[in-house]
């Protein structure tokens, strides 16, 4: 029963995909939106498809991902050594805390055009802004994680005679973890967002970079395989991450839950 | 005085900031001092640059947020409440959820061009998915009790939904609003940096290719003050609305 359910399940699923992509295909030859609207779904994977064999499609993606995964990791290391940093010292809290109430919440992208002035157009500039958009939920996860840790765990790892890094590594950040996870899970999209917008207003590779390149030769075609593309990069990080933290955290009681 | 030593890190900053670029450490260009963007920022609201593209930029981020909100909040919460619904469209959404949504940039500029209605539909598609997620877990967790006993009290389907499941849906439907607005100037920006003729991106565009950087400085923190007021004034909003809860 339970299994049978799964599939319909399943099934459900990718019917409503399978019936979205065939809404385009049909709306598209309808006529009623001319083919730089909307070009056929059919024409557009073949697009990708000529794109994948000249290789460059390989490469684009390999740039934006590796952009966007370097990033993400000096974003995420970043993040939580000064997360810990602001939880264990209060000169560090004092300083960074305002810092971070402020720059959380601003538009980060508004500094892009300084940014540029100041690193130029090329991967040290894009790089900065994906770290500074993405650096912020991971401290702030991880601040409010380590406060969240419970006092009986710590005392009792004390009585026991752990030091103060014993205490760190092995108590505080797995106790942590969860949240500290749940930070990265909103940085990892952020990161790939600015990825894709900072190769698209400074150029040079990347399926951001080629995507505006299409859409400034009314190239539609190439516009709609680029969105394809990043859709599917986007998916695979997304679900990847996901994946990620159900193996990280298997010993924890969320694991057991039924997701 | 309790705020001013919480801030003081900033005050440093900006103390630092003037140091520097009045010793000349950093050429004026890179780094203008901060009393020079001051003045520059005084020049731009005197000559009614700063307002009119602010109002440009207003226009369109509340229209793309207000429609999100009800598009959002109405397919979250009828995708919770009624079956089918959530069958068509919980696996589109799952779909667009992780697509950077920046990416959608030139899809709207080819379908609806350059000026205002392009960048009113980027936000509107951006910013949707986080209130529909947020409306969806909300409305999910409205108690049945409460759904039942309305129902059997006379209430129809419609006034049920109102009174019961919206209030409910709330607490993380504002949730999904307060991330929806932080995207809403991201896309704002950004696609007015890659094509407009006015608002704030287009502003900053066109100063730092002219080489105006005092001011170019001015424009970016007043979109970033901008953007932190937003945040906290919607925050105080949230708590207001959600003040029956305690």
């Amino acid at each position: 029963m339970r299994a049978m359910r799964a599939t319909l399940r399943l099934g459900a699923r990718v019917g409503s995909v399978v019936a979205l992509l065939v809404a385009w295909e049909l709306l598209a030859r309808s006529g009623l939106l001319t083919p730089y609207q909307l070009p056929p779904l059919s024409i557009v994977l073949a697009r990708i498809w000529s794109d994948a064999v000249a290789g460059d499609l390989l490469l684009n993606t390999w740039v934006t991902i590796g952009r966007a995964m370097v990033g993400f990791s000096i974003a995420a290391a970043g993040g939580v050594a000064l997360g810990v940093a602001m939880s264990r010292s209060a000169l560090a809290r004092w300083f960074f805390d305002p810092l971070v109430s402020i720059g959380f919440p601003m538009p980060k992208i508004a500094f892009l055009p300084v940014i540029i002035l100041w690193l130029g157009v090329y991967n040290v500039s894009k790089l900065t802004m994906i770290v500074f958009d993405s650096i912020f939920p991971v401290i702030a996860a991880t601040v409010i994680a380590l406060q969240g840790v419970e006092r009986e765990l710590i005392w009792s790892a004390r009585n026991m005679g752990a030091g103060e890094r014993e205490l760190l590594w092995q108590i505080m950040l797995p106790a942590a973890l969860p949240q500290i996870m749940t930070g990265l899970q909103v940085a990892l999209p952020l990161a790939l967002i600015v990825a894709v917008l900072t190769e698209m207003l400074m150029g040079g590779y990347g399926l951001g970079a080629a995507m505006m390149k299409a859409s400034r030769f009314a190239d539609s075609v190439g516009v709609f395989a680029g969105i394809v593309e990043i859709a599917v990069v986007g998916y695979v990080l997304v679900k990847a991450m996901a994946l990620i933290r159900r193996r990280l955290l298997i010993w924890h009681q969320e694991a057991a839950e039924p997701a | 005085m309790k705020a001013l030593l919480r801030y003081s890190p900033l005050l440093i900053l900006a103390i630092g900031w003037e140091l520097v670029s009045r010793l000349g450490l950093v050429s004026g260009d890179a780094l203008p001092s901060l009393t020079a963007v001051a003045a520059a920022w005084v020049d731009l609201v005197r000559d009614g640059d700063l307002v009119s593209n602010g109002l440009a930029s207003l226009y369109r981020g509340g229209a793309g947020l207000a429609l999100a909100i009800m598009i959002g909040g109405t397919l979250g919460i009828l995708m919770a409440r009624w079956k089918p619904v959530n069958v068509i469209f919980g696996p589109i959404v799952e779909i667009f959820y992780p697509v950077p949504k920046t990416a959608l940039i030139p899809v709207t500029v080819i379908w609806l061009g350059l000026g205002d209605r392009s960048k009113i539909l980027l936000i509107v598609l951006g910013c949707m998915i986080p209130v529909t997620i947020g409306a969806f877990n909300g409305a999910r967790s409205a108690e049945q009790v409460l759904i039942w006993s309305a129902r059997s009290m006379g209430a129809d389907r419609i006034r049920t939904l109102w009174d019961v499941v919206v209030p409910s849906a709330l607490p993380e439907l504002l949730n999904g609003i307060r991330t929806a607005l932080a995207l809403a100037f991201i896309l704002l920006v950004s696609s007015e940096l890659i094509t407009a003729q006015n608002g704030f991106g287009y502003l900053i565009g066109s100063l730092g290719d002219n080489g105006n950087y005092d001011a170019m400085y001015a424009v970016v923190l007043t979109v970033a003050l901008l953007g932190f007021a937003a945040d906290r004034l919607y925050q105080v909003l949230m708590h207001e609305m959600l003040i029956w809860r305690q």
